[in-house]
């Protein structure tokens, strides 16, 4: 019976290979060729979209992307993990609802979200208007990078709230009592036990923030105008207005090596393999 | 306790961080005026003005025909590949695992440019088919983790029971398989259901003239200058997603109940 069952896979076998392989093998196909290439007869390859990302220009949006989700990253980890810790000292018959309360924005339309913090942060949003309210001048935060990176941290606050808590609340309670046995006192405790312990979750929170964050385009064009470009509005601008779709499939596989480099950095530290499917 | 108080006026700041934008979105929606920051009187024009818009009515009837069509057909392909991935076996069950895994973990950007650029490929015409094959492909990832957990839970004597008595292997999944995994089923078909509904990204790649779905238009709307017809369409959607995930959760937790209660027969 099981050997034959596994015949039933065999469909979407077929599926994955034309919807998922295929697809990512024609980006990879595109990011090495040339705009001229039409079919098999014309086909030119070169590493010119590569070569032609590695300019200054180009680099210096990489570089600020990754330098904005890291910020948004930073911060998301500070707020955070005392937020889990919170949770997971919290009574039990109260624990699921606070952790439901932190995953339910997550559900909500993103752009919803995003759209929301738009008519607060705007000049003649809530905010300003209870600056008005209380004489304080009117403070210019829409359109800015700061608009961007606190986006980014409310989008993405859940994920790194979430496997913090979840490494927390799996902490094997007798080490903490053996701690206290041997007279660590609440600092050396936490800097020595609960610290190193919890790991684990950090490492994958920062991975669960960091990925979106970077290869976002909606938040930093909602909320940070033109003024913050980063890798995902590049590539949405060059298949979307530009049509140059090899550079932009090269940028896309940038993308996908960064993400991919992130995820097997977080499997060597995910110490119980509960990740699913391990990739790489 | 002083400890307590901070911790609990901590947790307040966070949930206020997380839930004022949410607040905001639906107490304007019911704001007379086009302003977005002042408060002059209590009206449902928004929502009036909302059902008499065409391009809404349309993105919404598009939104909500994908979504049930992606829930459907992701539920059905994502439960019969699941049965048929449990019973494989070493590196073909990886292999199939790892690409299943892709567009979970790959940026939606990346997934959404592929399959615009694999329809470019064999000249399909953008519109409603291309932005449905699209969901019912990210969807079906989904689907399938969260059956496999319940088929590996699955006793596998079950069935062979079921087959000793007499029943056939079809007989048997329709009647053992099939019931033993329906929570899974469920939470699949809701979230392939929610995650269609909540897509922009590789909607807004693989869309096609005179098609758009809600996300578009919210994205489009907000970029020209923000209309305050869309918060009444925020609100909307907010309670519907808000009940449904009460629904998933309420679920979730009730299987966790049967399943405690279970143990401790044991």
């Amino acid at each position: 019976m099981k050997d034959r069952t596994k015949y039933f896979a065999y469909p979407y076998v077929v599926w994955i290979f034309i919807f998922i392989a295929l697809p990512a093998f024609l980006v990879l196909l595109y990011s090495v060729t040339t705009k001229e290439s039409n079919g098999l007869t014309t086909i030119h390859f070169t590493w010119e979209n590569f070569k032609n990302f590695f300019q200054p220009l180009y680099l210096n949006i990489l570089w600020d992307s990754i330098y904005l989700a890291a910020i948004s990253t930073i911060i998301c980890l500070m707020l955070g993990y005392p937020a889990a810790y919170i949770i997971s000292k919290a009574h039990i018959s109260k624990r699921n609802t606070l952790l439901f309360m932190c995953i339910l924005p997550m559900w909500m339309n993103m752009l919803l979200r995003t759209y929301a913090w738009m008519t607060i942060l705007g000049n003649n949003g809530i905010l300003n208007n209870i600056f008005a309210f209380l004489g304080l001048p009117k403070v210019n935060m829409l359109y800015t990078r700061g608009a961007t990176i606190m986006g980014m941290v409310y989008n993405f606050i859940p994920f790194m709230i979430l496997p913090i808590y979840t490494a927390l609340s799996k902490m094997d309670k007798a080490v903490l009592e053996a701690a206290d046995d041997l007279g660590a006192n609440k600092r050396t405790k936490f800097i020595k036990v609960i610290l190193p312990l919890s790991m684990p979750g950090v490492i994958s929170g920062i991975i669960m923030v960091f990925m979106p964050a970077v290869s976002t385009f909606i938040i930093p064009q909602l909320l940070g105008g033109n003024k913050s470009m980063m890798i995902g509005n590049l590539v949405e601008k060059l298949f979307i207005l530009n049509g140059d779709w090899n550079f932009g499939s090269a940028i896309s596989i940038v993308m996908m090596v960064i993400i991919l480099l992130s995820m097997s950095i977080m499997n060597k530290f995910d110490v119980d393999k509960e990740g699913g499917a391990r990739l790489w | 306790m002083v400890r307590k108080y901070l911790s609990k006026i901590y947790m307040g700041i966070i949930f206020i961080f997380l839930y004022a934008p949410i607040v905001v979105l639906a107490v304007f929606s019911f704001n007379e005026s086009k302003s977005r920051g002042h408060w002059t009187g209590f009206s449902l024009r928004w929502y009036i003005e909302l059902f008499h818009d065409q391009d809404i009515r349309m993105a919404f009837y598009y939104t909500i025909t994908i979504a049930i069509i992606t829930a459907i057909v992701s539920t059905i392909l994502g439960t019969i590949a699941a049965i048929g991935i449990n019973a494989m076996k070493g590196r073909q069950k990886a292999l199939i695992l790892n690409v299943n895994y892709l567009p979970v973990v790959n940026p939606d950007i990346v997934t959404g440019i592929s399959l615009m650029i694999l329809y470019i490929s064999f000249n399909m015409d953008f519109g409603f088919n291309t932005m449905l094959i699209s969901h019912i492909v990210f969807s079906i990832p989904y689907v399938i983790l969260s059956i496999l957990p319940k088929l590996k839970q699955l006793d596998v004597h079950m069935t062979e029971a079921a087959m000793d008595l007499g029943a056939t292997p079809m007989y048997a999944l329709r009647k053992v398989i099939i019931p033993e995994i329906k929570p899974g089923i469920v939470t699949g078909f809701l979230m392939a259901f929610t995650l269609s509904i909540d897509d922009f990204i590789i909607s807004y790649f693989t869309k096609g003239e005179g098609v758009t779905n809600l996300s578009i238009i919210i994205y489009s709307m907000a970029r020209r200058g923000v209309r305050p017809t869309i918060n009444a369409l925020s609100t909307i959607m907010l309670t519907v997603v808000l009940l449904l995930m009460i629904l998933i959760n309420k679920r979730a937790n009730g299987h966790d109940k049967s399943k405690k209660t279970n143990r401790s027969e044991v």
